[in-house]
């Protein structure tokens, strides 16, 4: 059996010393009527030979960003990941150990997680930072319960519809048996329009959700967008794209007072969605109300620097029914990741990163508004990601796109009704010169046979 | 203020009543069971509370505490020296660290708030 | 763990200027940076990242790493949170491009492989659960909880019914109260009784046409198997409430009893306790979800389905559905990690789990149980709740002294002062990978503790590279990220 230390003549002395004579009884608590009478219908055990021959040949069936290059983004992009965050990672003693509530042996986690910290607030400009959420989508709707509780205000709160669809849908879920309402405010032509969104806001409005770039990749007026939002007194919650810190402005620069992002970017695998990790930061007003774990530097009896977690009374495993957030873990090894990540690309690094995305992103928007059947949708300024539409049905465009080798782009139309003709482009300093001519071609290709 | 002067609430709230204005605090006993104290939530001013019920929360370093109301009014004063610095109801709980002023609906509640003696007496209980 | 002095900080190792190469230079045509990116939008400088030579990174974490305690180095008997063994061959096979290099919203033909090992997993989860539907999407057990919550209220506003609260268990997981006020209900606390079970008698009175929902715990966080879990589940249902299993403790039953067949309508699996997902230094673990079939409609979207044709596609049509806790599918590379787990293990190694966890948990009990009492019986499931109340009152020696003096002899700390019904508690969980020597020698390391001089002990650990810190300043005067002197 796989993975038990105990030898038939252990299990004999262990049965023995507890004064049982057979497995079985071990289980007498167990009413009869409830026991399982038969063994499982689960797949018969395979041996680790076995195990690796199953699994690689169904792996060996997909076709993902290494068999087809990838343009697709929407949270969830194909950046570069250095060998050191692999390698680094892959320590025993960081993934299988747990929550360093024993301080004294988890300096390692501690200070790690302490560093995370100190890192997005590097990036984000923000006063603090939790040791990490979920995800980007999931802390969103952490930002809206903690903007409730700081302001106080249980009317509304308001999200933009160029905020990720599905951040969006979660806001909604969690929002849906709770006090106030959630108001969506559209934008037509690909950013949100400041008088939109000042005429959404009540004087019974927590926050509102920007994202910047939004999901189109546009880049909202976001210092007047911050500014309408502060004079109705609510709370501006950015969620960010961690990449584009390398080159676009820092979210305390402009006035956030809570940043969420999807950290997925920084290190991390696509792995089909998952795991990532939400990324939050705030200002230091709001510290007590940041939902999550947090490291706080600390002395140990002899006077040396140490780290621990700390302000444990916000937690739930403190508050139980009062806490006003239920998280109990963090994604201590994606923000591990994310750091490692982060301190391997330095601050050049990682403005080349968010440079060369954005210049090769501005390639391909040229290369293929070129594209007889395609056009640019959106006329404002844009970060890795752009908007094209398209002259024949999105689906089966990509669809020949895709039997050509490339994943080349996500078809807007399933969050999007208006923009059934639309397709959301990504492009990362991962993508080269000769891809980008490539999907051109492509796109060509596929629109010229239908 | 004297503590042998004030009334006090089985939740270790005290509460001095002038004419229909009550000073709320918590007694020394809660601040040393208390421990590390680090924040304090109080209620605006304006706030109705209804006596019994929560009007903030105190927290240390390890637990958070209910504040509850010994009687019911709407708060007129809020203590922000303590809000901002804790340390002075640790240091002082029955003079700098008073926590709220409220206009109490029925002075009538008051008579059933511990005197001195008697809620001395519930500690010394709970102590066994 | 090996005892070093301290890692500086990355950024006390920064030098200006100290950069590694990683990236090519643009080979696409240039233009102005204001063409690409208007000023207005840009910052006027890069983030104040570290800067460091790739060596200084590999040897900053590589220190940073010998100063944790871990599976792969020490006995973790951390209650409540089954640190058993995180095999070798699932990290390997999850680092396969098959898995890591697949995007979420790739098309469905893309992903054939990655969909039918999520689709034989949903089945799977289903069948340990004796429940109809499964949703994998929850990034957590906590998030579980709250999926599972919401989906309840959405059935029971489906059928008209307004029911607003949920009855709890004082011993439960501090999530759960939490979880079910964030779902909009009323945590309702139901006391234990002597022995350690739901008082049925205060179940009884607090259970109403109000109730939606109990969520038990079971095996509860004591260590013990409430047999009343029968009549529990009759008294709910017969009042149109809906049965709960907060699944932490899956470990100890797999293959022996199945929770939807003693009652349960709907639970959470912890994947990375359960089914050996490493713990991460806290995170990613996952919370997939299981429901019975008539709450499978409002599970979250997207399901993992199968045509007719055996090709798999993800369920979006959902008309019913609660909508998403979390982006994309969820948190893939953990549940990858608990199918492997479940085909290495088979029908047959999945009962071994549970009958070797409960065996070493009974073991080490039964060692301890005259130095350290066991307030609620003398036998258990996977884990116990032993008392240091005795050697608190006689010596001074608190919980929390003993777990920071197990440090000293290499094993990590049980979990201490939960749960809040046990006074001086130390929740013990050797989960079933651990063999008898690691047992023994454990047990011989509390026995020892419990004559060592108290003093002594409340300045354990005494071989760690810090010693016992200050929480109070920590939490004072909180210090939160570094910045430059």
């Amino acid at each position: 059996m796989a993975y038990l230390a105990n030898t038939p003549d252990d299990i004999r002395v262990m049965l023995r010393t507890i004064g049982l004579d057979s497995l079985d009884q071990l289980f007498d608590m167990v009413p009869p009527e409830f026991r399982l009478k038969r063994a499982l219908d689960v797949g018969p055990a395979l041996t680790e030979l076995e195990l690796t021959n199953h699994i690689s040949g169904l792996l060996a069936r997909n076709q993902g960003a290494d068999q087809r290059v990838c343009f697709l983004g929407a949270g969830s992009y194909d950046h570069f990941i250095p060998a050191v965050v692999d390698h680094l990672a892959s320590r025993g003693e960081f993934y299988t150990a747990y929550t360093p509530y024993q301080a004294e042996a988890s300096q390692g986690t501690l200070q790690a997680s302490f560093e995370y910290q100190t890192l997005v607030t590097q990036l984000t400009g923000m006063d603090v930072s939790n040791a990490s959420l979920y995800d980007g989508g999931s802390a969103v709707s952490e930002a809206l319960l903690m903007a409730l509780t700081v302001t106080r205000r249980f009317g509304r709160v308001v999200i933009a519809e160029t905020v990720h669809p599905e951040y969006r849908q979660i806001a909604a879920t969690t929002l849906e048996h709770l006090e106030p309402k959630l108001v969506t405010i559209p934008g037509p032509r690909g950013t949100i329009d400041p008088a939109t969104l000042a005429a959404a806001l009540t004087d019974d409005t927590a926050a509102v959700v920007l994202q910047y770039p939004n999901v189109f990749g546009q880049l909202e007026d976001i210092e007047a967008l911050v500014k309408t939002i502060h004079a109705r007194g609510a709370l501006a919650i950015v969620s960010v794209d961690p990449i584009s810190l390398g080159l676009l402005r820092r979210p305390g620069e402009y006035g956030a007072d809570i940043v969420v992002a999807e950290g997925q970017g920084l290190g991390n695998p696509m792995s089909f969605g998952g795991p990532y990790l939400g990324i939050m930061a705030c200002r230091e007003d709001f510290l007590r109300k940041l939902p999550g774990r947090i490291v706080g530097q600390t002395i140990d009896r002899h006077g040396k620097r140490c780290w621990v977690l700390t302000l444990q009374t916000r937690e739930q495993h403190i508050r139980r029914e009062k806490a006003t957030s239920n998280i109990c873990t963090n994604q201590g090894l994606l923000a591990l990741r994310s750091s490692i990540y982060l301190a391997a690309m330095g601050p050049g690094g990682l403005r080349q990163a968010a440079e060369l995305s954005a210049r090769k992103a501005h390639y391909a928007a040229l290369r293929l508004a070129a594209v007889p059947g395609l056009s640019l949708a959106f006329p404002g300024p844009f970060f890795k990601e752009f908007v094209v539409r398209c002259a024949e049905d999105p689906r089966t465009v990509l669809t020949a796109v895709g039997r050509l080798g490339y994943h080349g782009g996500i078809a807007l139309g399933r969050w999007y009704p208006g923009l059934a003709d639309a397709i959301l482009i990504a492009v990362t300093e991962k993508r080269t010169r000769e891809e980008i001519d490539g999907l051109a071609a492509a796109y060509e290709q596929a629109l010229r046979r239908g | 203020m004297d503590p042998t002067q004030l009334r006090y609430s089985p939740t270790h709230e005290w509460l001095y009543l002038k004419d229909l204005t009550a000073t709320v605090g918590i007694s020394r006993f809660a601040v040393d069971q208390l421990t590390d104290l680090i924040n304090i939530e109080l209620p605006a001013v304006g706030t109705r509370l209804v006596r019994g019920k929560s009007f903030g929360e105190i927290e240390s370093v390890k637990a958070v505490s209910d504040l509850y109301a010994p009687m019911s009014g709407e708060v007129t004063e809020v203590n922000t020296a303590v809000v901002d610095n804790v340390q002075l109801l640790a240091d002082d709980p029955y003079e700098l660290g008073w926590l709220i002023k409220l206009n109490v609906d029925d002075a009538a509640e008051f008579g059933e708030l511990l005197d001195y003696e008697a809620y001395e007496k519930k500690l010394a209980e709970e102590a066994h | 763990m090996y005892k070093l002095d301290q890692t500086p900080l990355l950024f006390e190792s920064s030098r200006p200027g100290r950069a590694t190469a990683i990236l090519p230079a643009a080979d696409v045509p240039d233009r102005p940076l204001d063409d690409v990116i208007p000023r207005a939008h840009r910052a006027a400088d890069s983030p104040a990242l570290p800067e460091l030579s790739e060596l200084d990174v590999v040897r900053h974490y590589t220190n940073l790493s010998a100063l944790n305690m871990a599976i792969d180095a020490n006995f973790y008997p951390l209650g409540s949170c089954t640190m058993k063994y995180n095999p070798k061959r699932n990290e390997r096979l999850a680092g396969l491009p098959g898995l890591g290099a697949q995007h979420p919203y790739q098309d469905d033909d893309t992903l054939q492989g990655l969909l039918a090992i999520l689709y034989e997993l949903q089945d799977d989860l289903a069948e340990i659960a004796g429940l109809h539907a499964v949703s994998l999407q929850p990034a957590a057990g906590a998030q579980g909880e709250l999926t599972a919550l919401l989906v309840a209220a959405a059935y029971f506003r489906d059928r008209g019914e307004k029911r607003t609260q949920v009855l709890v268990p004082d011993s439960s997981h501090g999530t759960n109260p939490a979880s079910a006020h964030l779902a909009g209900f009323e945590a309702v606390t139901i006391n234990s009784n002597g022995c350690g079970i739901v008082d049925l008698a205060d179940f009884r009175a607090k259970l109403s046409d109000r109730t939606a929902v109990f969520m038990i715990t079971n095996p509860n966080t004591v260590g013990l198997f409430d047999p009343q879990i029968g009549e529990i589940s009759r008294l709910l249902h017969d009042c149109g409430a809906q049965l709960y299993l907060d699944g932490a403790n899956m470990n100890a039953i797999l293959g022996i009893v199945r929770p939807g067949d003693m009652g349960v309508d709907l639970m959470h699996y912890n994947p990375h306790k359960t089914f050996s997902g490493p713990h991460g230094g806290g995170g990613p673990g996952a919370g997939p979800i299981a429901v019975r079939d008539h709450l499978a409609p409002y599970l979250p979207a997207p399901l993992v389905g199968r045509h007719p044709d055996g090709t798999y596609f993800l369920d979006h049509d959902r008309p019913k559905t609660i909508g998403r806790v979390r982006a994309f599918f969820g948190n893939t590379g953990v549940l990858f990690r608990a199918y492997c787990y479940i085909r290495s293990q088979g029908p047959e190694g999945l009962k071994r789990v549970a009958q070797h966890a409960v065996l070493n948990a009974n073991y080490l009990l039964t060692l301890i149980k005259d130095v350290y009492p066991v307030p609620f019986g003398t036998r258990c499931m996977h884990e116990f709740v032993a008392s240091a109340r005795t050697l608190a009152k006689d010596r001074g020696i608190r919980a929390m002294d003993i777990g920071k003096r197990l440090i000293d002899f290499n094993f990590h700390a049980p979990t201490v002062y939960f749960p809040l019904i046990v006074p001086e508690a130390l929740m013990i969980e050797p989960t079933e990978t651990e063999s008898r020597e690691t047992l023994d020698a454990f047990a011989r390391a509390l026995r020892q503790i419990s004559t060592e001089d108290p003093e002594f002990l409340h300045n354990a650990p005494h071989t760690t590279p810090v010693s016992r810190l200050d929480e109070v300043k920590a939490a004072k005067t909180p210090v939160l990220k570094w910045q430059p002197e």
